[in-house]
C-alpha cells in the first residue's frame, strides 16, 4: 500500500495518538497524519489538507462526528475520501446514522491494530 | 462472568495491554489518587467510575501509549478514555439498553485530598482489579 495521509478527529488527544499508533502497528505506511479534536476543526482542516483517510469519533464537544460527516460531503478536500468512525457507541442506531450520513466504516472501542487494519483495507481497497 | 468484570477485563486487555483479574475489595483497598467518571442517562442512570493511585494512573496512561512518560493533562486523558471505553462496552453488553442509554463525556478527578459521593440511591455494583499489583476500582451506581 502507498503511503497515505490520514485525519484523525477525537477529543481527547490521548485517543488521536492511540489511533495513529494502531494504524502504524497495523503496517499502514503515514506520509502525514493531520489531527483534529471536532468536527468543526476537522473541516477547517479539510480546507487546508488533502488526505487519504479520515477516522472520527462520534460523541465530540462543538460538533460530533455525524454532523461532521454530513458536512464534510460539500468540501473539495473531503470528496471520495473514506470516513471511518471509531467510537464507543456501539448501538444499531448510530451505526445505521453514520453509515447513512456516508460513513464508510465503523469500529468500535475499544479495538485492537487488526480491526483497524481490516476497515482501512476495506475502504481503501488496497492490500497492506 | 458478571457484564461490568467483563467489560472491565475486555477493555483492559485490548487497550492496556494487560490481563487484570478480580480480587477481594477488602484485601486491596484502592488509594483513589485519580477518580475518572462518566455519567450514565436513559435506560442506565447513573455513574460509573474508575479510581486508583497516581502511580498506577501513570503506568496504565504509558500502557495505553506505547511506553512513554506522559504530563498529567495525558495521564488525566487516559483513565478518562479508559472509563469511558469501559462503561460503552458495558451498556453494549446490555440487550436492549445500549440504544436508550446515552454517556457523558468524562471527567477526571486527581489529589491526595477528596471524597466522592454520588447521588444515585439504587444499586452499587463494583470490582476491583489488579492492575502490576496495584488496586483498580470500577464501581457502577444507579439511580433508582
Amino acid at each position: 500500500m502507498d503511503k497515505i495521509r490520514a485525519l484523525i478527529v477525537d477529543d481527547s488527544s490521548v485517543m488521536r495518538k492511540i489511533v495513529e499508533r494502531s494504524l502504524r502497528q497495523a503496517g499502514v505506511e503515514l506520509e502525514k497524519v493531520v489531527e483534529a479534536s471536532n468536527g468543526a476543526e476537522a473541516l477547517v482542516a479539510l480546507q487546508h489538507n488533502v488526505v487519504d483517510l479520515i477516522l472520527c469519533d462520534i460523541n465530540m464537544p462543538v460538533m460530533d462526528g455525524l454532523e461532521f460527516v454530513r458536512q464534510s460531503a460539500t468540501v473539495e478536500n473531503a470528496k471520495g475520501v473514506p470516513i471511518v468512525m471509531i467510537t464507543t457507541e456501539g448501538s444499531e442506531s448510530h451505526v445505521v446514522q453514520a453509515l447513512s450520513a456516508g460513513a464508510r466504516g465503523y469500529i468500535r472501542k475499544p479495538f485492537t491494530p487488526e480491526q483497524v487494519k481490516e476497515h482501512v483495507v476495506s475502504v481503501l481497497g488496497k492490500k497492506l | 462472568m458478571p457484564v461490568l468484570e467483563l467489560a472491565v477485563e475486555e477493555v483492559f486487555e485490548i487497550m492496556v495491554g494487560c490481563r487484570v483479574k478480580p480480587v477481594a475489595q477488602t484485601e486491596h483497598p484502592p488509594n483513589e489518587e485519580y477518580t475518572a467518571m462518566i455519567g450514565l442517562a436513559g435506560a442506565l442512570c447513573g455513574i460509573l467510575t474508575l479510581s486508583c493511585n497516581a502511580q498506577t494512573a501513570r503506568q496504565i496512561a504509558r500502557s495505553m501509549l506505547g511506553g512513554t512518560d506522559n504530563a498529567d493533562t495525558e495521564v488525566a486523558d487516559a483513565l478518562g478514555e479508559l472509563c469511558n471505553m469501559i462503561a460503552g462496552n458495558f451498556k453494549n453488553k446490555l440487550a436492549g439498553t445500549d440504544e436508550r442509554c446515552m454517556l457523558s463525556v468524562p471527567t477526571v478527578i486527581s489529589g491526595g485530598e477528596y471524597s466522592f459521593h454520588s447521588l444515585a440511591d439504587g444499586c452499587s455494583v463494583a470490582t476491583v482489579l489488579l492492575f502490576e499489583d496495584a488496586p483498580v476500582a470500577v464501581r457502577l451506581q444507579l439511580q433508582s
